[in-house]
């Protein structure tokens, strides 16, 4: 789960990290009066105005104004409000005082899957996008893997900041802000934290001006708190309404719907329905254990997208009952229409019981996923 | 032969009073499993169906029983514990069925097993079966047949789908076995095709990687390097959008990183015949073998 810049910031300075301050508004009177009131606090009365979305390049997308004053402000405010940035409607937006900045650079953890450890990165080149310096000069990121069972050692973290800092005060400020991170990554259970940039200004502090954070989903049933940060208006309604129904489903620009157990055997359908000329319209997997409920729910979300022109179930029955998908289907069409047609591939545990199931409620069933999938996207061209 | 499993695999179920543990112990039996002990914290003294001990601790169950292998069918929020406690008492294969286990838990426990010598196979897996000689976890019985092919995955049901092909073509499988589809995993496919290797009872083998991470691209390598048997591969998530997850937690596009085109071209330069949909593994093995 990804938290807005905000909140990462509020969970950073709870674990002590030097933070601007710096106020969310939804209005642009709002951001006119905050900004009113943090122009007293560094700036000389300027502030920024930054969209709270979950995309990068929002700078780019001009999500991020500089203001001389409050006025200003809310102009920008309400051409940011309302804006969208890469599909994400900005209903929020983070106002904060400009910061003189000397320097800038990154500072970041992953949980780096070669190494199995989380890994400390930092570079110099802070303030533009991590993946580009990792492309463009990867010899200006600094690495430190992290034995979980120590933490992040004084030496370690020293010894990165001081590829950052040549004055020891700085060095030491920004190893603190390290191992701080570090402690900060473990208590959210988080999968990525950012300080991007990590600044000095001009008298010499070193503060985090921006913040981003990734939450592990499996850490969000023993953090209710940062689970309560959710936002859901930053997602898809279906997304939300499939997550709501235990599926997990991901919607995409194709014709042909898919349902399918495992999410393996759902990459693999999705891919073939492309192989034979195809384009799927989704990714949905109704998960290891058989409901008929689930595939109610399943068909409810998929028959609302209108881009799909035809639907295809491919379950290979081992935990799954096909029994239990094929009643799901029927007592789907009972609750509402099924506006497109159908094409069933179903094999393993009760194959022949859901077969008889389907075949009495008018649909035929394959066993062949090939076959299977051939017919959806014949179906979908037809339509 | 086989791998990891076999007729000497003394199997303690942890969690086998639970819903899952209980059904999957079920089958496991029928299945012909040895089966020894099952172990919930707080039914000790209990029998299981009849006939298998249970014990409170793995402790105790092991001292008792002499189990050798573990599989977990715990809660994600205690299976860290469960792994940590299988690996104190001395089991050397921990099987981790459990999906949803926190990756931070998983960067603790790697380590402590690592030091116990202990080899943990999942999380999030369907586990690993040695046809008509041991079953652990989740992997239907009926689809497989013994015979000399080894099966490695990162996914369930596309392996049942492909081990499937398999058996109704008359290729048996010496040993079938689901990695699982989390970021960070006990076991990797280099650990799988070294073992297979070694296997005098394997003659080729069948690899079934996805999207996300480096830990096909480096499997390549080692075919490349070391391996003599024949390799067909499969990668999961040809039109997989980037910076999604697909379902398992490891299985994501990171930036530009871990894309199936990606593994496919590494499958391809080392020498492993690159299948572009599961009903290609028969045709490209008997090509191969």
């Amino acid at each position: 789960m990804n938290l807005h810049e905000y909140q990462a910031r509020d969970i950073l300075r709870r674990h002590g990290i030097p933070i601007p301050p710096g106020e969310v508004a939804d209005t642009p009177e709002e951001v006119r009066d905050t900004a009113q009131g943090l122009g007293g606090k560094g700036g000389g009365g300027r502030v920024v105005v930054k969209a709270q979305v979950h995309a990068g390049g929002r700078g780019k997308a001009g999500g991020v104004k500089l203001a001389k004053d409050a006025a200003e402000a809310g102009e920008h405010a309400a051409r940011i409000l309302g804006m969208s940035i890469k599909g994400l409607p900005v209903r929020r937006v983070l106002v904060t005082p400009a910061a003189d900045i000397a320097s800038e650079s990154y500072v970041g953890i992953i949980v780096d899957r070669a190494s199995q450890r989380p890994v400390l990165m930092v570079s110099p080149a802070g303030g533009v996008d991590i993946e580009e310096v990792a492309a463009k000069s990867p010899e200006r990121i600094h690495r430190q893997a992290i034995d979980p069972r120590y933490g992040l050692l004084a030496h370690q973290a020293l010894g990165l900041a001081l590829k950052l800092y040549r004055e020891m005060p700085q060095a030491r400020a920004a190893a603190d802000i390290m191992q701080r991170l570090y402690a900060a990554f473990y208590a959210v259970g988080a999968s990525l934290m950012e300080i991007n940039p990590l600044v000095t200004t001009p008298d010499g502090t070193v503060a985090a001006l921006d913040a981003k954070i990734v939450v592990d989903d499996n850490e969000l049933e023993r953090h209710p708190e940062i689970a309560a940060l959710r936002d859901p208006s930053a997602e898809a309604p279906s997304e939300v309404q499939a997550r709501q129904a235990g599926l997990t489903f991901i919607k995409l620009e194709g014709s042909v719907g898919c349902c399918v157990n495992g999410a393996g055997l759902a990459m693999a359908t999705m891919d073939l329905v492309k192989y034979y000329g195809g384009e799927p319209a989704n990714f949905l997997d109704i998960g290891g254990s058989s409901n008929p409920q689930k595939v109610v729910d399943a068909l409810r979300i998929i028959t609302a997208d209108r881009s799909v022109r035809s639907i295809l179930f491919n379950i290979f029955g081992g935990i799954t009952r096909c029994d239990d998908v094929a009643n799901g289907i029927v007592q789907a069409t009972q609750q509402f229409p099924m506006n497109v047609p159908l094409v069933i591939r179903l094999t393993g545990t009760n194959e022949a019981l859901a077969i008889e199931i389907l075949t009495k409620a008018g649909f035929s069933a394959l066993t062949d996923m090939d076959e299977a999938v051939k017919q959806a996207v014949a179906k979908a061209r037809a339509a | 032969m086989s791998i990891f499993v076999d007729e000497q695999t003394r199997l303690l179920v942890q969690g086998i009073t639970g819903r899952d543990g209980s059904f999957h112990t079920r089958q496991m039996i029928g299945y012909g499993t040895k089966v020894v002990a099952g172990v919930t914290p707080g039914k000790g003294g209990q029998v299981f169906d009849g006939v298998v001990p249970v014990f409170d601790t793995v402790a105790d169950a092991v001292r008792e029983t002499r189990a050798n292998t573990s599989v977990i069918y715990v809660p994600a929020a205690v299976a860290a514990s469960a792994i940590f406690e299988a690996a104190d008492a001395g089991i050397g294969l921990i099987v981790c069925i459990t999906e949803g286990i926190p990756v931070l838990d998983v960067t603790r426990v790697l380590p402590f097993l690592h030091e116990r010598g202990a080899r943990l196979i999942g999380p999030n897996c369907p586990g690993l079966i040695s046809p008509s000689k041991s079953k652990v976890g989740i992997i239907p019985g009926n689809i497989c047949q013994p015979g000399r092919i080894g099966v490695v995955s990162r996914s369930g049901t596309l392996t049942y789908e492909i081990v499937h092909q398999l058996s109704t073509h008359g290729m048996g499988q010496s040993t079938c076995i689901g990695i699982g589809g989390d970021p960070l995993i006990g076991t990797n496919f280099i650990h799988c095709l070294s073992a297979f290797h070694a296997d005098a009872d394997t003659d080729a083998v069948v690899m079934i990687g996805e999207i996300g991470g480096t830990d096909e691209q480096q499997a390549a390598e080692f075919v490349q390097t070391t391996m003599t048997k024949p390799v067909v591969g499969f990668i999961a998530g040809q039109t997989a959008p980037p910076g999604r997850r697909m379902g398992h937690a490891g299985a994501i596009i990171s930036g530009s990183s871990g894309t199936a085109a990606e593994k496919m071209a590494a499958f391809a330069r080392a020498g492993i015949a690159v299948m572009k949909r599961p009903a290609d593994v028969v045709p490209l093995l008997k090509e191969r073998m």
